[in-house]
């Protein structure tokens, strides 16, 4: 590995600032009440990152979603040093307009087995490393059709083997749980999904991060990244907040970009095989539901229904975009959307649409290698081949979570890793599967301490 | 449980498409007539180490059904990508897209373009009371240090009725609290524009909250700031707190249920000290 051959910091020109974005905030007498808070938030106990070999090798990563989050949490507990750019405010891509559902791998056990053996493993995590993050009100499969009864089985199977508990439902009891629900129905499976506040899960990670030395850079673009020859030695940035570029070098730069990964990747002159695959999502007025409702069936559209707070999220569809910017929010799907959630939740056809959005999912489009060596230890319990992947843009690809080393691409580029794909829900994963490549690449064999280590609330974000 | 009103859908469509004119002004003059039809800005721009804000106006084609946010993030996309302005779910969820439009405070993603008046251009600015971060963007912090100081255990979930019995494995059904932190509320507050000590209508609803509900905590730290001078009783009942809020907390009226928690305690500490 050659960032081992570099020198400290690699010697390289690093005009960048030393303050934070932030601007420094002004000396204001404060009332003791609100002194004292912010004292006591200072206070709060973080983990210890374990001690950093010295000089601590720099990591720069780009793109503050949950992905980038969560890996400057790791990195920082190994000892690392980190520095994230976002370019504009954090969780502004993808993560923050997500549908809010942690999934329990029930939804993917039928198509993608490895995604689903993740949710469930990350569900249970995540409960315990976010304590108070989540509803944690369960999730309903609502047979509808003769078609969804006939899948029950598949379903079944496939949860068991992905080690996704169900619970088989009577009409009466699913009613009697969830009243707004289609009256007609036949019977329901519950899982132990949940909801998530899609900015605040992602808000700890990054919290706990930079309470433990990680640099965390909002409104602040990458526009170029720099080489020398085949090796990446940092980013050229946008400071937008201050209007003005400045450049920092790292040992490693991370490409966390999530649908934009492709179009980061080629400021290096690499090829990432990452394209953005939007939905249309849809909020109604009204908390129709209590619990995450999702149609017993293959993946399909509008089959998801979940509350979020006083109002009903909706969602979603699948389509692939060629900008990442201007994802449509198309009208033939938001109508689709909401009469296929109204089969479930009928509720919702009557309720006045307060907003209509599109994200886009970061979508790996390689073949998944045989040898995955992270995932197939979790995979133990699922040795039967998964059954095929619907046909259909989008949905049909692999979805799983995918860390490049771009050394290993055919024209190899060291220092510069891409971390792609997965879910919101996944984000620990992820960020553990890409800090293990930095690692490796950097010759420390620094284990992953994020399963255990409880993270800050979300308001320690903002604090001074 | 039930949708409050049955309106019709609006036409869901897709965000931002025809070209722009855009016109940069240095100052605060209001934009010439429009070069073509379009719809208008006046947007608050400020890099840092600017000594002051000033305006640029902005004319761009916008889609029916638009939103502020939708405009703004146009704006930024198209022609300055270095506008600043914070934004995360789109729908009225995160509460980071506060600002004010046209001197009133709202959410930019729950604001509809066809709501305001076509008469002259909108005006967007970044909230007040908050610290600067760039444009449009505000720092929250001194928000949280009040949310915090009110010792509400954030990301309370409250339990919901509405007839249903959760699982069994599930003791309550959990609701997260309606606030979502946007800060519209300080912003608006006439008394916080003066006293930057004040603790603030989130804070103190956060403050009721707990009162109202106390669970396992113990009251006295909450009542004994809610009993500080710069809390409860520094209110002048404006009631702009109440007006703004997107997400149905009230504060004012919270407000008042924990001043008579106050004057409650205070009393029983009176007579339990005779
Ligand atoms: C409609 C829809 C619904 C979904 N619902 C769920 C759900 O319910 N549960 C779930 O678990 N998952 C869900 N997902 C998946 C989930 O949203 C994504 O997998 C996840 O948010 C991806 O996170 P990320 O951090 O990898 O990407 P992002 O959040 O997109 O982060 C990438 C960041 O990189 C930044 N960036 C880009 N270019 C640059 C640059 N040049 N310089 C600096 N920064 C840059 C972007 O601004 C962005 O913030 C959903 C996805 C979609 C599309
Ligand atoms: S009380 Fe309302 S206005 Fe104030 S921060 Fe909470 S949601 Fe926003
Ligand atoms: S973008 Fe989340 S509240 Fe407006």
């Amino acid at each position: 590995m050659t960032t081992n051959d570099r020198p400290g910091d690699g010697g390289r020109p690093e005009p960048a600032p030393t303050e934070k974005v932030r601007p420094p905030r002004p000396k204001r007498a404060r009332s003791s009440a609100v002194a004292r808070s912010v004292a006591a938030a200072a206070s709060i106990a973080a983990p210890e990152p374990v001690a950093p070999p010295a000089p601590a090798p720099h990591v720069l990563i780009i793109g503050g979603g949950g992905t980038g989050g969560a890996l400057a949490h790791d990195l920082a507990l190994r000892g690392l040093r980190v520095t994230l750019v976002e370019r504009g405010e954090v969780t502004s891509g993808s993560t923050g307009k997500h549908h809010g559902l942690l999934h329990s791998g029930a939804r993917y056990a039928t198509t993608d087995r490895a995604a689903a053996i993740d949710c469930i493993t990350e569900n249970k995590i995540l409960r315990r490393i976010c304590p108070g993050s989540f509803e944690e009100n369960d999730g309903l499969f609502v047979a509808l059709t003769d078609e969804d009864v006939e899948f029950e089985k598949q379903f079944v199977e496939a949860c068991w083997l992905c080690a996704v508990p169900t619970k088989r439902l009577g009409r009466e009891a699913a009613l009697r749980m969830e009243p707004g629900l289609n009256p007609n129905l036949r019977f329901a499976y519950q899982v132990p999904d949940a909801t998530m506040d899609a900015m605040r899960v992602p808000l700890r990670f990054m919290a706990t991060a930079r309470r433990n030395g990680a640099d965390i850079r909002p409104f602040t673009e990458v526009v170029a990244v720099t080489m020398t020859g085949r090796t990446v030695s940092g980013v050229r940035v946008r400071d937008h907040a201050a209007g003005r570029d400045y450049e920092i070098g790292a040992d490693i730069v991370v490409n966390a970009a999530g649908p934009w990964a492709a179009r980061v990747a080629s400021l290096a002159g690499v090829n990432v095989p990452v394209v953005a695959s939007p939905g249309v999502l849809v909020a109604v007025r009204g908390r129709h539901v209590n619990m995450v409702v999702n149609r017993l069936h293959a993946p399909g559209d509008g089959d998801i229904v979940l509350p979020q707070r006083l109002r009903t999220v909706v969602g979603t569809s699948s389509w692939i975009a060629d900008d990442p910017d201007e994802l449509a929010v198309r009208a033939a799907d938001v109508e689709l959307i909401v009469r296929e959630s109204a089969a479930l939740v009928p509720a919702v056809a009557r309720a006045e649409v307060t907003a209509t959005w599109s994200a886009a999912r970061p979508l790996v489009q390689a073949p998944v290698p045989a040898a995955r060596k992270r995932v197939a230890t979790r995979r133990e319990a699922a040795t039967a081949p998964a059954a095929p992947a619907p046909a259909g843009a989008g949905r049909g690809l692999a979805r799983d979570l995918r860390c490049f080393d771009h050394a290993t691409d055919a024209t190899p580029t060291e220092g510069f890793v891409t971390i792609a794909g997965g879910k919101a829900t996944t984000l620990r994963a992820m960020a553990e599967a890409a800090a293990d490549v930095v690692c490796s690449k950097l010759g420390l064999a620094l284990p992953c301490r994020t399963t255990d280590i409880v993270l800050l609330p979300h308001s320690a974000w903002y604090s001074a | 449980m039930s949708p409050r009103d049955a309106r019709p859908e609006e036409p869901a469509a897709a965000v931002g498409s025809v070209e722009v004119v855009q016109s940069v002004e240095p100052e605060t003059a209001a934009p010439a007539a429009p070069a073509r039809p379009g719809t208008h800005f006046h947007i608050s721009r400020r890099k840092q180490g600017d000594p002051k804000p000033h305006f640029q106006n902005f004319e761009i084609e916008v889609e029916p059904g638009a939103t502020v946010l939708d405009a703004l993030l146009q704006i930024r996309r198209r022609h300055d990508p270095s506008l600043v302005v914070r934004h995360s779910c789109m729908h009225a969820a995160c509460g980071t897209c506060g600002v004010r439009i046209n001197g009133r405070e709202a959410l930019a993603c729950d604001t509809k373009l066809a709501t305001l008046p076509t008469h002259k251009p909108i005006k967007v600015e970044p909230l007040a009371n908050q610290r600067p971060v760039a444009d449009l963007a505000t720092d929250m912090v001194d928000f949280y240090a009040r949310l915090d100081a009110a010792a509400m255990p954030l990301l309370r979930a409250s339990e919901t009725a509405g007839g249903a019995t959760p699982p069994e494995n599930i003791k309550a059904f959990a609701r997260f609290e309606n606030c979502i932190e946007c800060g519209l509320c300080l912003s608006a507050c006439p008394i916080a524009r003066t006293n930057h000590d004040y603790i603030g209508p989130a804070a103190l609803a956060a403050a009721a909250r707990v009162v109202e509900e106390p669970r396992r905590h113990d009251l006295g730290p909450v009542l004994a700031l809610a009993a500080e001078p710069d809390s409860v009783w520094r209110c002048r009942d404006a009631i702009e707190c109440t007006a703004v809020c997107p997400s149905s907390v009230d504060p004012a009226r919270a407000l008042l249920t924990l001043r008579r928690h106050v004057a409650a305690n205070g009393a029983r500490r009176f007579l339990a000290r005779r």
